[in-house]
């Protein structure tokens, strides 16, 4: 995980990448990122920023500037637990934790993570199981992710399992709900897939930052 | 009053006590709680993270599903609560998105209206039974009790708590059970949801800093309405006493548990004997015993 510190730099225009802001806007609840006061609400009442390498206030005011790499390789932006203080709060009416949902989603959709980050590797697994069956199961969730990202955590982490499961809270079996309605399931997901035209959403025609940045004026240097 | 009861993973996994307190409270309460069959999971908050459109449609099938069943949705994990709420609040909004995922459901046969309520079960228990109704029903006080309510971050969100809810006026259900009512400031701070299994570090100390905020509000038990918080308090109370050196142990029942309690049910019907540390009846003469020296 990059630190600020260690790679601040500046940046010409021509690296900046504008389309960045087009498509958080284009997002429910991401409409609002022009409007940002960059008062810093946000990242005051996030119970997390303190673990954060950029704050919420900061990842949005790089969304707009178009510095994609810093963002989507972020820290931060695995961190957030979605608990929504910082939309609850902020003044503007951005919906911060969508902004967040949308930058994990770019970092996934572009592969940009460690392998064995279990943040995203979560995400994917919690997926696949809900795909093929219709629900999640916790305990088939965590083994698979545990394996994938750290199986020497298993020695730390049965314990609790053992405990759960001497209390009937482990359901070892399946969850699955009946074939015909995970069928129905899948071809709903699907057709929404088809439907939204891959990944991408067509990004709306607007200009973000068109002022000169002080990256430009420190080209020389 | 019968309601179509949306229990979501977590009720039919590791919060199997949950449930069993749930369905025992409501019957003693003349409530009735009917399965939605076939439901699906609705995404939490983790789907959204690799799909968006798909994660709304996760959503919208159980709500369709609901609507033809007519009566209002019981969602008892504050993630399903949010989800539900804030599909049905996007699906308003935006008619786009609205577009395609009635496209989506009409593939499948379903339909959806926009009509349907969604309710947390405390939230039925304030409106249907009421504080006064509840306090009849009461046949063995928390006497004593010092009882801090955590309510966790998404059931006091933008897309949660009905009109004309309130925490504050949830809070009115502890002494309604003949229990003190512990002043709990971090009630609606997050406990880092899936964060104590992926980065645990973090998630730990959010759960230390809620646990040893309850041991300094000489709270005996801290009592959840998510089945995710109440693992997360609960399971990790070791690990945060060995990394801290700080002992923080303390019973975290699911709200209707202690509601089961105080309404005279058996500890079989309310799943205690399920819980990683365990509350018990003499509970508060125990707490009172082992803090008092200390604080003086």
């Amino acid at each position: 995980m990059a630190h600020p510190t260690f790679f601040k730099k500046v940046k010409y225009e021509k690296e900046l990448e504008r389309d960045l802001a087009a498509e958080i806007i284009a997002t429910p609840g991401g409409e609002k990122i022009l409007s940002c006061l960059q008062c810093g609400t946000c990242g005051s009442a996030c119970p997390l920023s303190v673990y954060m390498d950029y704050t919420p206030r900061k990842l949005i005011g790089m969304v707009r500037e178009g510095f994609k790499e810093e963002v989507v390789t972020s820290f931060a932006i695995w961190l957030c637990a979605s608990c929504y203080e910082c939309t609850v709060r902020c003044p503007s009416g951005i919906g911060v934790t969508e902004v967040m949902y949308a930058l994990k989603r770019i970092a996934i959709r572009e592969g940009i993570y460690p392998r064995h980050f279990p943040v995203p590797v979560l995400a994917k697994e919690f997926l696949k199981m809900l795909k093929g069956s219709g629900r999640t199961n916790e305990f088939w969730l965590v083994l698979r992710v545990l394996l994938k990202t750290a199986p020497m955590k298993l020695l730390t982490s049965w314990p609790l399992g053992l405990r759960l499961w001497q209390r009937g809270r482990m359901c070892l079996g399946s969850t699955r709900i009946p074939k015909a309605a995970n069928e129905d399931l899948r071809r709903m997901l699907e057709v929404i897939e088809a439907s939204t035209g891959g990944p991408l959403k067509s990004p709306l025609p607007v200009t973000v930052g068109a002022q000169p940045s002080g990256g430009d004026l420190k080209k020389a240097a | 009053m019968a309601y179509t009861y949306f229990p979501g993973c977590c009720m039919h996994g590791f919060a199997r006590h949950c449930q069993d307190s749930l369905y025992a409270v409501f019957d003693a309460l003349g409530l009735e709680l009917r399965e939605l069959p076939e439901w699906n999971c609705c995404g939490a908050t983790t789907y959204i993270s690799v799909e968006e459109n798909q994660a709304f449609a996760l959503g919208a099938r159980n709500l369709a599903m609901a609507e033809k069943l007519g009566s209002e949705i019981v969602a008892p994990c504050t993630a399903c609560y949010m989800i539900l709420k804030k599909t049905k609040d996007h699906l308003a909004r935006y008619p786009d998105l609205r577009e395609k995922i009635d496209q989506a459901l009409a593939a499948i046969g379903l339909h959806y209206e926009g009509k349907i309520e969604i309710l947390h079960p405390l939230e039925i228990i304030l409106r249907d039974v009421g504080v006064k109704g509840l306090k009849a029903k009461v046949k063995k006080p928390l006497r004593g009790w010092n009882v801090a309510p955590y309510y966790g971050c998404l059931i006091a969100r933008p897309y949660a708590l009905s009109e004309g809810f309130t925490l504050e006026a949830f809070d009115q259900l502890v002494p309604a059970l003949g229990a003190n009512l512990v002043d709990f400031e971090l009630k609606a701070r997050c406990c880092g949801g899936s964060l104590t299994g992926t980065i645990e570090e973090v998630g730990h100390r959010l759960v230390y800093i809620l646990l040893h905020q309850a041991k300094l509000a000489r709270a005996h038990c801290l009592v959840t309405v998510c089945p995710l918080c109440q693992l997360n308090l609960e399971a990790h109370q070791g690990k945060i006493k060995r990394r801290y050196g700080d002992d923080v142990t303390i019973p975290i029942p699911y709200f209707t548990q202690l509601i089961g309690m105080a309404l005279g049910l058996s500890e079989k019907a309310l799943g205690l004997e399920k819980l990683l540390v365990p509350l018990r009846w003499e509970l508060a003469e125990k707490a009172f015993a082992a803090r008092e020296p200390a604080a003086a």
